[in-house]
């Protein structure tokens, strides 16, 4: 029996009450980032070498920024929302109550805050089709490789949910690790301007690789090393699940 | 005479070096309410906590319902209703949204809750209350929401942390009625609680705990027969301190102090409250000897350091 689906279900019915100030967040902040940098900066910049292309900066910057809404989206929940769950509310406690197990709990979190990075990336993709930035058929595939992303980072965040004591804790994931990681991953400026030793730590980190996944298929082409750039995804999942549900499950015992 | 719904054995827990729970043993029949009273800090908390399978014990064994705790966690919880010591009530969800949420976590089709949800609110008189949110309640009516909560899989056996702690008196009557009414449905409850009147009304038996050991076990009656003389006198006044050493103690079993109060507790009252009235300035309360008396007999009268 699925016991993480009636936690799913929960959060997804929460959800449905805001559920439109949740989607005009998801859609309007990246939008921004789209008109602000893609407009104004894509007129200085103009075009883009990726590889033996050029594109223009505004799809350049798009095809990345979907990825970076990916992660926010999942981020987000998995930090602030799920801890409001598990540590203020008390919601968790209630519901190990009932048969219920806490590793169900945990599962339902990551895979809800997976959907909601889904749903935000539906939302923003919807958008640049409709602002004609992108016509790719592949996008088609972009789009469940993206939740694939939100799954990646909601395992990660659900590692800082387990060890978080307040709120306030948050923040260093987020200016020490997330901030910087948009920067260095190709999200705004390609990778190859960046100092070797730099280059070669952005080597490392799962925002690079979402990039490299995906911008190709905004372009119309199949990603270089697709294969490669999914199974590091994959891996950053498992391992961080893995340390996601014993740290939880660590916290609880007591 | 039929198996017990829930037995606990020999449980031990320690947090490094305090040990929280130490040989604690108890059984809870069918139909039957055991009360577990205790200072804070007793191990009320924490035994209830191992009869859920939330905290491991160090040694011993649950079992309830013929299952092994925490092996069969799952099939014990679906028999399962738990109020715990603090509301985890969801506060974006309405009354009746909070019963339906919580009964799909039983498995129940949408079906059966719908027949479940309107009579558990009638029952926790909250109909009026079936489209409010736990924000706009009470504190007596956020509880008897998770009571009602706590029923929605028509359990065999409640387990109640503290269920009236910091209600008023007309919410605690309440409470105690509806717990009343379950225990003549035939449920069993295991009721943790400060309150010796709740003690001694609802629960066929007790169990105090002190410093993680069972101090006594025994209906409420039987205890205080066997640990107390029948009277009390609480004497205060001026000169009330003095008493303790005078002549008339001797007409007493035993005697205390607490703060500027004397307690003669006596089998023969008269003799010693005509010694007393020749005491100008005092006042003088006579009354029977309760489950308090024994409590704090038994755990004495200091504060403990973490209350």
């Amino acid at each position: 029996m699925m016991r993480w689906w009636p936690v799913f279900l929960r959060n997804l019915r929460v959800w449905r009450k805001l559920a439109i100030p949740s989607l005009v967040g998801n859609i309007a902040e990246p939008l921004m980032w789209l008109v602000a940098f893609g407009y104004g900066l894509g007129a200085l910049v103009g075009e883009v070498s990726l590889g033996e292309d050029k594109v223009p900066y505004l799809l350049f910057l798009a095809s990345g920024s979907v990825c970076m809404s990916a992660m926010n989206a999942a981020t987000f929940e998995a930090l602030y929302s799920a801890f409001s769950r598990m540590h203020v509310q008390k919601t968790w406690d209630g519901i190990m109550n009932a048969p219920i197990r806490l590793s169900d709990i945990v599962l339902a979190e990551m895979l809800w805050a997976a959907f909601k990075s889904l749903l935000a990336v539906t939302a923003i993709l919807a958008v640049m089709l409709g602002l004609g930035i992108s016509h790719s058929p592949k996008l088609l595939l972009a789009w469940p490789l993206l939740w694939g992303v939100g799954i990646t980072f909601s395992c990660l965040a659900l590692i800082f949910n387990a060890l978080a004591k307040g709120y306030d804790f948050f923040t260093y994931y987020f200016t020490l690790f997330l901030t910087p990681m948009t920067f260095l991953s190709g999200v705004f400026f390609p990778r190859e301007q960046l100092p070797p030793l730099v280059y070669g730590l952005s080597e490392l980190l799962p925002l690079t690789h979402a990039v490299e996944l995906i911008r190709p298929l905004f372009m119309d082409h199949w990603p270089e090393h697709g294969l490669w750039h999914a199974g590091v995804l994959l891996a950053y999942a498992v391992v961080a699940y893995r340390i996601a549900l014993a740290l939880t499950l660590k916290r609880f015992k007591q | 005479m039929t198996a017990p719904y829930l037995v606990c054995e020999h449980l031990v827990k320690s947090y490094g070096d305090a040990r929280v729970v130490d040989d604690v043993s108890f059984s809870i029949a069918p139909g039957e309410c055991l009360g577990v009273i205790g200072p804070n800090g007793a191990g009320k908390t924490t035994t209830l906590r191992m009869c859920l399978g939330l905290t491991a014990p160090d040694s011993g064994e649950v079992r309830a319902f013929g299952l092994h705790m925490p092996a069969d966690a799952l099939a014990i919880k679906q028999r399962l209703g738990v109020v715990s010591q603090f509301d985890t009530l969801d506060p974006d969800f309405t009354c009746a949204e909070n019963l339906e949420v919580y009964g799909r976590y039983f498995g129940l089709s949408q079906a059966s809750l719908k027949e479940r949800v309107g009579p558990l609110l009638s029952f926790a008189a909250l109909s009026h209350k079936a489209t409010a949110k736990p924000g706009e309640l009470s504190g007596g009516m956020k509880r008897r929401l998770s009571l009602a909560r706590a029923l929605i899989n028509n359990p065999e056996l409640l387990l109640l942390d503290e269920p009236t702690t910091g209600l008023d008196p007309q919410a605690r009557h309440l409470m105690w009625e509806r717990l009343q009414q379950l225990l003549q449905q035939g449920k069993s409850i295991l009721l943790t609680t400060h309150f010796m009147d709740e003690a001694e009304r609802l629960c066929d038996r007790l169990l105090l705990l002190d410093h993680g050991k069972k101090m006594v076990e025994g209906t409420p009656r039987a205890l205080i027969d066997a640990h107390l003389e029948p009277d009390v006198v609480e004497v205060f006044g001026p000169g009330a301190l003095a008493l303790m050493q005078a002549p008339l103690a001797s007409l007493a079993h035993r005697v205390e102090s607490s703060g500027d109060t004397v307690f003669f507790y006596t089998s023969e009252a008269a003799p010693l409250l005509q010694a007393l009235s020749a005491v100008p300035g005092l006042r003088t309360l006579h009354r029977p000897a309760n489950l308090e008396d024994l409590f704090l007999k038994l755990t004495g009268r200091q504060i403990r350091e973490d209350a």
